[in-house]
């Protein structure tokens, strides 16, 4: 699986169909030997079109589309949309539906990170944690299920509040599942910090400093790992994260381990935070009324997904349908890293460094530009394009 | 399936054919565009609390030893020649199970301009689950339907052929038949 390039220069290529990729991208790391001199990589197998699809469809109909473009942050991707709307439209959801947003989004995060923590053993090799911590996500799964019906797309959001309530026995269910999750979580904690394999393959690999993490614009808990202390929980709270907020977890580290550590610790104080939205659930109604018609205007809205901070940019001219919507996911930006952290490495750590920052191949499917030095990037003309396209398959 | 069982000792061979494929049918996941929703429906069909070895199926990473092409997504435009490849690599028989909505129809992303609106335009699918995601339990349910119909040695009726457009050497890919 590797072509001859120069005297000792091979491109080892992996995917877009590959046993360690769950989903198609394409990955070719130039290496020297063992170790790893350049990489680069290919997306672009999973964009479907959606932000073009969602201007042919109605405000609700997107609601469904936006959770589509990730499986595994759904949840996110709808609150961020509609908020987004709610800002245009001028309404803000009562409390109690601010604060059942924060429930979906935590126990989201709680399912996401423990699908990450598997995963990423399951690459570096360790199948007995994968099997573990998915066991043990099913609690979340059925916690979530039970909320609304459905283990993936929940589907909790409605423009102007959401869908489901949470009765006092739910509520009860809910606790006792994040005890024993919080006791699992504590022996995961152990297993990353003094198990010494997991160490060997972890503790020094994919170092990235502060400064690093700054400049290639790193995002979420890869760049807090890498002790770039930035949540929009905390920074801009949204939902009800100011009446309930979070505490960042920051490490100093930068390197794999630390980013599993980081990792864990968050799904700890996301437990912590939904016991104490559970004790002080604010009673209101769910949804308030929204205008028939969203007027005219433009708008931003930042959440922070399970990977880290999700930017929705939503143009409306005062039809049925918006003018445009721009998504910038945050796996997308973490790609940067992972070419710059590879160079140095054996390319056997690689499955690991890919797997480090949580990619989510269905989020980052759209075409960015960065090139340097040139004029202004984001104004392509149709020739332009096409000159583009003509060059880059010569 | 399989060879022409006119002889008695064809017949027993294919007999031990049929037991070997139903017993532990070996399976590849391909994301043909999917939101990752099924993928991840798909991988938790493997893991303890629902744990599909009991049935002897097992995820295998090579398309050249694969039996069944567990398939998700509304195939995007990028991913198809792909996915073409991936069954063309399967040595026959192979069947093909396509999971999801958008791997039925294109689902929600029906009218997107980069999909091609399901799997069964692209390949011939033996067993559809619908479902956005289908829960594990579906999944498994789509497998055994096709384990079922193989016991009974009833294959269902295929209604395309995708061959191998001529001047492509695959040459490597006739092992196992």
């Amino acid at each position: 699986m590797s072509t001859q390039q120069t005297e000792n220069r091979f491109i080892v290529p992996i995917g877009p169909q590959h046993p360690a990729l769950k989903e198609p991208g394409h990955f070719e790391f130039v290496v020297d030997g063992e170790i790893v001199t350049g990489a680069s990589v290919r997306l672009g197998y999973v964009h479907r079109g959606i932000e073009k699809g969602a201007e042919d469809r109605t405000w609700t109909q997107n609601l469904y589309l936006m959770e589509r473009i990730c499986g595994i942050c759904s949840h996110i991707h709808a609150t961020a949309f509609v908020q987004g709307v709610e800002k245009l439209a001028g309404v803000e959801a009562p409390p109690r539906a601010r604060a059942i947003r924060e429930i979906f989004a935590e126990l989201e995060r709680i399912h996401s990170h423990m699908l990450w923590l598997g995963v990423a053993a399951h690459e570096g090799g360790f199948d007995a944690l994968f099997m573990y911590s998915w066991r043990d996500r099913e609690v979340v799964m059925d916690m979530l299920e039970m909320l609304s019906g459905n283990r993936v797309h929940y589907s909790a959001n409605l423009i102007g509040g959401v869908k489901y309530d949470l009765t006092p026995e739910m509520m009860d269910k809910i606790r006792d599942g994040l005890n024993y999750l919080e006791e699992r979580l504590l022996h995961y904690l152990n297993v990353v910090n003094n198990d010494e394999t997991f160490i060997g393959r972890t503790r020094g690999i994919g170092t990235m400093t502060r400064e690093q993490a700054q400049l290639l614009g790193a995002v979420g808990p890869t760049a807090r790992a890498s002790n770039f202390a930035y949540d929009v929980r905390v920074d801009a709270p949204y939902a009800a994260y100011a009446e309930f907020p979070v505490e960042m977890v920051v490490a100093e580290e930068g390197d794999l381990h630390a980013r599993f550590v980081v990792r864990i610790l968050e799904t700890m104080e996301s437990i912590r935070v939904l016991r104490r939205i559970f004790d002080n659930l604010p009673e209101s109604e769910l949804v308030t009324r929204v205008p028939r018609r969203i007027p005219a205007g433009e708008t931003i809205s930042r959440v922070e997904a399970p990977r880290g901070e999700l930017f929705y940019f939503i143009a409306s001219n005062g039809g049925e349908k918006p003018e445009r919507v721009k998504v910038r996911t945050p796996s997308l930006c973490n790609w940067g890293t992972v070419i710059t952290l590879a160079v140095g490495h054996k390319l056997a750590d690689m499955p690991m460094i890919l797997a480090g920052i949580d990619p989510c191949f269905s989020c980052n499917d759209r075409l960015v530009m960065v090139r340097r030095n040139q004029r202004d990037p984001q104004v392509w003309t149709w020739a332009d394009l096409r000159n583009y396209g003509i060059e880059y398959y010569r | 399936m399989g060879v022409e069982a006119s002889k008695p000792w064809q017949q027993v061979l294919d007999k031990i054919r049929t037991w070997a494929r139903v017993n532990s049918p070996w399976a590849i996941h391909f994301n043909s565009g999917s939101c990752n929703g099924c993928d991840i429906e798909i991988l938790a069909t493997l893991t303890p609390h629902y744990d599909v070895e009991r049935f002897g199926i097992k995820l295998q990473g090579s398309p050249r030893h694969a039996d069944v092409l567990i398939c998700t997504g509304p195939v995007s435009l990028q991913a198809k020649d792909r996915l073409l490849r991936i069954y063309w690599q399967m040595p026959e028989p192979k069947f093909v199970i396509a999971v999801g909505s958008c791997g039925l129809s294109g689902g929600v992303f029906h009218g997107c301009y980069n999909i091609v609106h399901g799997i069964d335009e692209v390949l011939p699918v033996d067993v559809f689950v619908p479902g956005c995601p289908p829960r594990p339990e579906g999944i498994i349910y789509g497998v055994a339907v096709l384990l079922e119909a193989l016991k009974s040695g009833k294959r269902p009726e295929r209604t395309m052929k995708v061959e191998l457009p001529a001047g492509v050497d695959m040459t490597a890919m006739e092992v196992g038949q």
